[in-house]
């Protein structure tokens, strides 16, 4: 089996596949990245056939490794990035247990960082892209990393998710070589990875005090509203895969987070207005 | 070839550590995980000279099974005070009574559902009690529903509806279609008191338990995890006079004696388990398939040895029930699952 070793921010992932050609493309998608050191990784994955027939006609690759869901459908062959990228998320949501794992974009400015949080669709990873080529750093599109123990947040700045009509917007402000290849047709719809800005590689070990949540939610009139303490423990409990199997020191740490911070829905039409509504908020926090 | 043995070796004697290479350790951790062995892994190597990655790992799975074990003990409690107005005895089973009884087969184990052995003739009042109390139906087709009623050792599965924890309520050790049949109301009657309305099983009927579920129900996954209970079990009650006497009576009256032996002698060979001299030590012809089915997996923790998979998955469901009966069973089941699903 062809493997590679991929470390993002403070985890290191195995990555291996009965196909050399997937282990490139997944070399190249995170080229950018600081090496990984060697040595044993956090989490382990695979790319398989579903069998020696699957291998070579109309190929499809099942997502495993370490952490499995007995359902997870696989993807055709040519999605191979999408179900690496998949794998090693469900590794971490599955397995992560030092850091409290909210389901939320992280951008960072002068040591202090943003959550936005959402479902799927609420545009977060689009917002978090933007705001990269702004200026402000990438922590995560996908996963907030909440250490416990510091209250910080560490960086988890895998290549940025985008989708259907998200692409043409960055293919505008980002050059084409920090794309990954196009994957049509997919469950997703069409998705194309963005990676990293330098900055937010280079400092992927860096961690940030979170100073604002967002709960972005897109396809609504422009308006922003204040969310109590309550109403954001409820709903980042519910962001978070690991909350539940942290016990205590999940509660404490998502406790003492919304206590700290303020909260605010932002409905928004366009992306645009999202964004200005966004960096309006952070400026109200920051005179 | 690398197969389990590595990770074996290392729950053994964790002082093997200074013999791994670098690139053994992602091995090790994914078989462990796949195994469900790297919480017991964790307190195995505690103290250990270990790459700082290995400690981090290490460090969460012993994080996870103190999580799992809070969780199971808060859910043996909620049985216990559901089933408390009955007055019948209440015995944990399994991860649940190791970690209740504070033994050492509890250290870093993860705990799944909750497991518990009541009198046969009590079943229904203990049904109704767990209904009653907010437990729900996992299965509700009636075809497994009777299944289990006539022929298993057990309920079919609850669910709690608010916890999300599950429930199996055994009367016996292993299946009514099993042809071995151990005596469940021995079983019953020399329980411990836990001392707080819980019981568990006698050491020796824990470790005869441990044997049946490794040997006589079902196709040996999960077996490492099984086999290192054991270990651990015999050396936390090998030390008492006569246990090796009281083991193997035990062993007989429940009609196991034969799988007895031949898990402390594979115990022994694996973890170098401490077994008297006198029986179970020199390996038996057919252990070595027991070994090489126990042990594949692959430094990627992938499943290996198919056919040796296979054959052993065959011959759970043959010692399961009668041929007659296993073809109907699987006959059902087969058009069950082939049957159009109405949305």
């Amino acid at each position: 089996m062809a493997s590679t070793l991929i470390s993002v921010g403070p985890r290191r992932f195995r990555i291996g596949s009965e196909w050399s050609g997937l282990i490139a493309e997944i070399n190249s998608l995170y080229r950018s990245y600081p090496k990984a050191e060697e040595g044993p990784a956090h989490y382990s994955v695979r790319m398989e056939s579903e069998g020696l027939l699957r291998r070579f006609i109309r190929p499809q690759v099942a997502i495993r490794g370490d952490y499995t869901v007995p359902d997870a459908l696989p993807l055709p062959r040519p999605q191979g990035l999408l179900a690496s990228e998949m794998a090693m998320n469900l590794q971490v949501a599955m397995g992560e247990r030092q850091y409290l794992l909210l389901h939320a974009a992280t951008v960072e400015r002068d040591g202090r960082a943003i959550i936005l949080t959402g479902e799927s669709g609420s545009g977060k990873s689009t917002m978090a892209a933007l705001l990269m080529t702004r200026g402000w750093r990438l922590l995560g599109d996908e996963f907030a990393l909440l250490d416990p123990a510091t209250g910080l947040l560490s960086p988890f700045p895998r290549p940025i998710s985008l989708k259907n009509e998200s692409i043409a917007t960055l293919a505008k402000l980002a050059s084409e070589s920090r794309f990954g290849p196009w994957m049509r047709n997919t469950p997703k719809g069409d998705i194309r990875h963005l990676i990293p800005d330098g900055a937010s590689l280079d400092r992927m070990n860096e961690m940030a005090v979170p100073a604002l949540i967002l709960f972005p939610a897109f396809g609504h009139a422009a308006e922003a509203r204040p969310v109590g303490d309550g109403e954001a423990f409820v709903r980042l409990t519910q962001a978070s895969t690991n909350y539940t199997m942290l016990g205590e020191t999940g509660f404490e740490a998502l406790t003492r987070l919304v206590t700290h911070l303020p909260a605010q829905a932002i409905d928004y039409p366009d992306t645009e207005t999202g964004i200005a509504m966004v960096e309006s908020a952070w400026g109200d926090l920051v005179p | 070839m690398i197969d389990a043995r590595l990770l074996a070796r290392l729950l053994a004697d964790p002082s093997y550590v200074a013999w791994l290479k670098p690139a053994h350790w992602d091995a090790v951790i994914s078989m462990a995980r796949a195994e469900r062995l790297d919480g017991s892994l964790a307190w195995r190597l505690e103290g250990a000279a270990l790459p700082s990655v290995v400690k981090e790992i290490l460090a969460q799975s012993r994080a996870n099974a103190e999580a799992s074990r809070t969780s199971a003990l808060w859910e043996a409690e909620m049985a216990r005070r559901a089933l408390a107005p009955l007055g019948i005895p209440v015995i944990l089973l399994k991860g649940t009574a190791f970690a209740a009884a504070g033994m050492s087969a509890g250290q870093g184990r993860l705990i799944g559902d909750l497991d518990i052995l009541v009198p046969r003739q009590k079943l229904g009042e203990v049904e109704a009690a767990l209904l009653d109390a907010g437990w729900e139906w996992v299965k509700d087709d009636p075809y497994d529903q009777s299944y289990y009623r006539d022929h298993m050792h057990e309920l079919p599965p609850l669910i709690h509806r608010e916890r999300d924890k599950i429930i199996d309520v055994h009367h016996t050790i292993l299946p009514l279609t099993c042809r071995i049949t151990p005596d469940a109301a021995a079983l019953i009657a020399d329980a411990r008191p836990l001392g707080n309305g819980l019981f568990t099983l006698s050491p020796e009927d824990m470790i005869v338990h441990a044997v049946a579920h490794l040997f006589a129900d079902g196709d040996l996954s999960g077996g490492l995890r099984n086999l290192w209970d054991i270990d651990r079990m015999v050396r936390e009650f090998g030390a008492a006079p006569e246990f090796s006497k009281r083991l193997l009576e035990r062993a007989a009256l429940h009609q196991l004696p034969k799988s007895t032996a031949r898990a402390l002698r594979l115990a022994r060979h694996l973890f170098e388990t401490p077994t008297r001299t006198d029986w179970a030590t020199e390996p038996r012809r057919g252990d070595i398939f027991y070994l090489g089915r126990l042990l594949a997996r692959d430094t990627w923790g992938r499943e290996t040895r198919k056919l040796l998979r296979f054959a052993f998955y065959v011959r759970s469901h043959w010692i399961r029930m009668p041929p007659l009966q296993l073809a109907r069973h699987l006959f059902t089941k087969w058009r069950a699952k082939e049957r159009p699903r109405t949305p």
